[in-house]
């Protein structure tokens, strides 16, 4: 690995190919660890970096997404029996949102699924998985190596962001479906483009390497400021991921490799995930575990709130009854949508009382001024994602 | 060929040691159609008599014979079959440079060396005997789960907590203060001589990869105890014709029940279809279909290379990746020209069962270089002259000496082809300064080390046991965690070996666990 960065005992946060850029548009001096690196929480303010996610175009630096590549003869057989979905009908050239599930059929963690040739995988996904992917190779003619820091990536995500690339010079961009990925370049540095992100939005994501990093992100900005390209920390990103339904690690699951009390580990079925397993593939692991939850039905499931009022249910419990006598779920992720105007929240709830129409109790307090009030707010499962344009995927994109 | 119906049965047992011959004859007796697997040439896997010199044989792997159960070789009528004993009773001799040769259980010679020691060995044997009958009860049953909901494997746990109890409150607290103590700790506290100590150390520890003072090594010893409980005997047997003799009449036994025997078939595949064992596909290309797959090959095999990791999760894999293999224990064979004379030995006790350990600190000194990947200068032996009993096994007045070696790795820094001939050359001395003058009357001499035993014997690692018996391997958790009771995380697929519960030796009681397993979950 031609790895320039210091090692982690000398310098516990390292840096991104962006960061030198991303330091001089920093106005609050906002920083989070991810993975080892040190990135931006918030630029300037969540509110405008969030609006231009709907509304221009935003740059994030997903460099710390960790990156694995999976190559060798047995690659195809080895991902299909690490994944839940059937990994052989994924074509080259195409990507693919993953889960990967422990024996018990709880989650590990979920991902994305680069077919870069027809024996060589990429997997990108939140966190290290390394000792998971080495075992899981026991038996397979396959190589896994980290190639983290050998990739800078870079989420271009917004509903001008296809004229922004094009106005790059990223030739046959506006072609690009979503879930597919091409090799382009942009003024003679070599770029792969995906139809990918974490926004609901369209977007797409760059993968490049590190010593292109600065020029294309010059590039870029010059090429969107027409477009209101901006910026974003992390905590915009929440937001949007939110709205479009999507799952946060350690937020809305805990990776049952992290898992220490019992039942905090979650399956892909409680996750309202089974569209990603197909139980008609080989043996895949969790398989038969998750047969038999299958079977007879998981205990709860994540779903969609529509809550009441306009204050977050952060963390809440959630009630059967306005009287909060039965408890029968909590909530995972929640915010008030500025797009759809709604008050939302992902939560797990236990069934029967997750159907979609039910109503549940959201117990929620308001610090007010120093006095905590609380409030039982009447809340509803409603469909998710909350917020799906059809620009999202839209091919070729509203040329604007 | 393809017109040709593939060969078939109701059950398919790969490997044709005495736990698959074991399985075989139980199941067939039942009714169910079984044919037994062999890769080599004669069925009897770890316990056979095979010739390793022009007119010298011996039992290859297993030299004696102590723990089957009494009632596994009535049930399946083994004297009926060619079962004969040439001795029994066999006496226990220790060895040591530093004394005399000492009787073990001879309380009037121990006497003589420390009075001590003559008054503490009856209690001392009679609590270990007591102990021992607890621990059967673990051997003579399937182990429970823990953690479901099935009455049978509550069953088992509450029965497991009442034995405890009804040792006793005194007995009881002794046995959980000792049960996961070291060997050495036990038997220094217990006795002063230094021989009666290592022979109780080497029995604790023969056939492992742990030194006497290893946490752990108290339940080996006592797991010991229970085998021969079980076999009701605390003496040992020489069959007539060695081992072989006993996986003879095991064969005879399952074919007279209606199983079949196939050898030189080795398996290439255990075959799956719609996530359920299928039959399996043999290395000439064959396939045999079965409803059911029983597995005495040692779990590594069996799972990652016969039936392939894709068939499994990645967890289990893991732990049968970690399940700890290697053995530490070889085997010499030696061909003699005479009778050897043992110093101090009596004549009456040369057929017995001679135990080369003088001490327990010497018993863990011939450990420690193994840790580096080394072999020390004076291994603990465990020595028996079959030919005494049994004149079958050489040529008239000729001999043959058959000794396990403990504290032989699995891997020797170098590789064992630059090591083989000059540890053989080290024991024959080792041996000669004990019996002087048998050096000169070795005509042939076989070393056997774990990785020979595993390549004749297609044992990963080359371990008795198939693994260790420790804590982390035992009972409930044997061989790992999702492959107890003898079910796998493939339905249709069963182990019977002594990969699982209660493990190796010549007992034959994981075969039939197996079985009666098997047949519960045949509908």
């Amino acid at each position: 690995m031609n790895t320039p960065l210091a090692p982690h005992y000398k310098k516990p946060l390292w840096e991104t190919p962006f960061a030198e850029r991303a330091r001089a548009l920093q106005q609050r001096d906002s920083y989070v660890p991810w993975a080892g690196y040190s990135t931006v929480d918030v630029f300037t303010t969540v509110e405008q970096e969030y609006f231009a996610i709907r509304n221009a175009t935003t740059l994030f630096d997903l460099t710390p997404m960790v990156k694995y590549r999976i190559a060798g003869p047995d690659a195809e057989r080895y991902v299909n029996r690490l994944v839940t979905r059937d990994i052989r009908k994924l074509k080259v050239g195409r990507v693919s949102y993953v889960v990967w599930c422990n024996d018990a059929g709880h989650l590990i963690d979920d991902g994305t699924v680069f077919r870069i040739a027809e024996h060589d995988f990429r997997i990108c996904t939140a966190e290290r998985q390394l000792d998971w992917f080495m075992d899981s190779a026991i038996g397979f003619k396959v190589e896994i190596e980290e190639v983290t820091s050998e990739i800078a990536a870079l989420a271009v995500q917004g509903p001008t962001s296809c004229f922004v690339l094009k106005r790059l010079g990223l030739e046959g961009v506006e072609q690009l479906k979503p879930f597919e990925w091409r090799n382009l370049s942009a003024a003679g540095r070599p770029v792969m483009v995906s139809r990918t992100g974490f926004t609901g939005d369209l977007g797409y994501e760059l993968w490049m390497r590190p010593e292109h990093a600065l020029g294309l992100w010059d590039d870029l900005m010059d090429a969107g400021q027409s477009r209101g390209i901006r910026p974003i920390g992390s905590q915009a990103l929440n937001m949007a991921r939110i709205e479009a339904g999507f799952l946060m690690p350690n937020v809305d699951f805990i990776s049952a490799e992290h898992t220490i009390r019992l039942n905090r580990d979650r399956s892909p079925l409680e996750l309202g995930l089974e569209w990603l397993i197909d139980f008609d593939k080989p043996h895949f692991n969790g398989r038969r575990a998750l047969l038999e939850e299958n079977r007879v039905g998981p205990k709860r499931r994540l779903v969609g709130l529509d809550v009441a009022g306009n204050k977050p249910a952060h963390g809440a419990l959630l009630y059967s009854d306005e009287a909060g006598l039965k408890e029968v779920g909590h909530v995972t992720s929640a915010m008030w949508s500025p797009t759809c105007k709604r008050n939302i929240a992902l939560a797990m709830i236990n069934t029967p009382h997750e159907g979609l129409g039910s109503t549940v109790w959201a117990d929620v307090y308001l610090n007010r001024e120093l006095m905590w009030e609380r409030r039982m707010l009447r809340s509803q499962v409603v469909e998710r994602p909350f917020f799906a344009p059809a620009r999202r995927r839209a091919t070729p994109p509203n040329d604007r | 060929m393809s017109s040709v119906r593939p060969d078939s049965a109701d059950v398919i047992i790969i490997g044709g040691g005495h736990n698959g011959l074991v399985c075989a004859a139980t199941l067939a007796r039942a009714g169910q159609s079984v044919l037994v697997l062999e890769a080599a040439e004669h069925v009897g896997g770890m316990a056979i008599t095979r010739r390793f010199a022009e007119g010298f044989k011996v039992s290859a792997a297993a030299h004696l014979f102590n723990q089957m159960p009494l009632s596994l070789v009535r049930d399946l009528n083994l004297k009926h079959h060619g079962l004969a004993f040439a001795a029994t009773d066999l006496p226990t001799i220790g060895l040591s440079p530093d004394e005399a040769p000492l009787r073990m259980g001879d309380l009037d010679a121990l006497n003589v060396r420390s009075e001590a020691d003559a008054r503490a060995y009856a209690p001392f044997d009679r609590r270990m005997n007591r102990f021992g009958k607890l621990i059967h009860a673990i051997l003579a049953s399937t182990p429970p789960r823990l953690g479901t909901t099935l009455w049978e494997d509550k069953w088992a746990l509450a029965k497991m907590a009442l034995k405890l109890r009804l040792l006793g409150r005194k007995e009881m607290r002794e046995l959980l203060r000792i049960i996961g103590m070291n060997a050495y700790d036990l038997f220094e506290d217990e006795f002063q001589t230094p021989v009666l100590k290592g022979v109780l150390g080497f029995d604790a520890i023969v056939g492992s990869n742990f030194g006497p003072r290893a946490p752990g090594t108290v339940l080996t010893y006592l797991y010991r105890r229970a085998a021969e409980v079980s076999a009701d005997s605390s003496t040992f047997v020489q069959p007539i014709g060695g081992l072989g003799t006993v996986t003879q009449a095991l064969a005879r036994a399952a074919e007279a029940a209606g199983a079949r025997i196939r050898t030189q078939a080795p398996v290439a595949r255990i075959l799956v279809e719609n996530d359920h064992a299928s039959g399996v596909l043999l290395e000439s290309g064959e396939t045999i279909v079965a409803n059911t797959v029983i597995s005495n090959v040692d779990a590594k095999t069996t799972f990652l290379n016969l039936l392939g990791t894709e068939h499994l999760d990645t967890g289990f894999v893991r732990r049968i990746d970690h399940f700890r293999s290697a053995g530490m224990t070889a085997k010499l064979h030696l061909a003699l020209a005479k009778r050897p004379n043992f110093t101090g030995v009596k004549p009456e006790w040369l057929g017995g069962r001679l135990v080369l350990s003088p001490s327990l600190n010497e018993l863990e000194r011939a450990f420690n270089p193994t840790k580096y990947q080394s072999v020390s200068a004076t291994p603990a032996l465990e020595i028996t002259i079959p030919t005494i009993h049994d004149s079958s096994l050489a040529p008239t007045g000729q001999h043959v000496l058959s000794s396990v070696v403990q504290y032989v790795p699995y891997s020797i820094k170098g590789g064992w082809q630059t090591h083989r001939a000059a540890l053989t050359t080290q024991l024959i001395d080792l041996l000669d300064q004990h019996a002087p003058g048998l050096r000169d009357s070795v005509v042939a001499a076989e070393l056997l080390t774990p990785e020979d035993l595993e390549k004749e014997f297609r044992v990963t690692g080359g371990h008795w046991h198939h693994g260790d018996l420790a804590f982390d391997q035992f009972y409930m958790v044997r061989p790992v965690p999702g492959a107890t009771q003898y079910q796998t995380p493939l339905p249709g697929l069963y182990l019977c070996g002594a990969s699982s519960h209660p493990g190796g030796g010549v007992m034959g009681l994981a075969g039939r666990h197996a079985a009666h397993r098997v047949m519960s979950k045949s509908p």
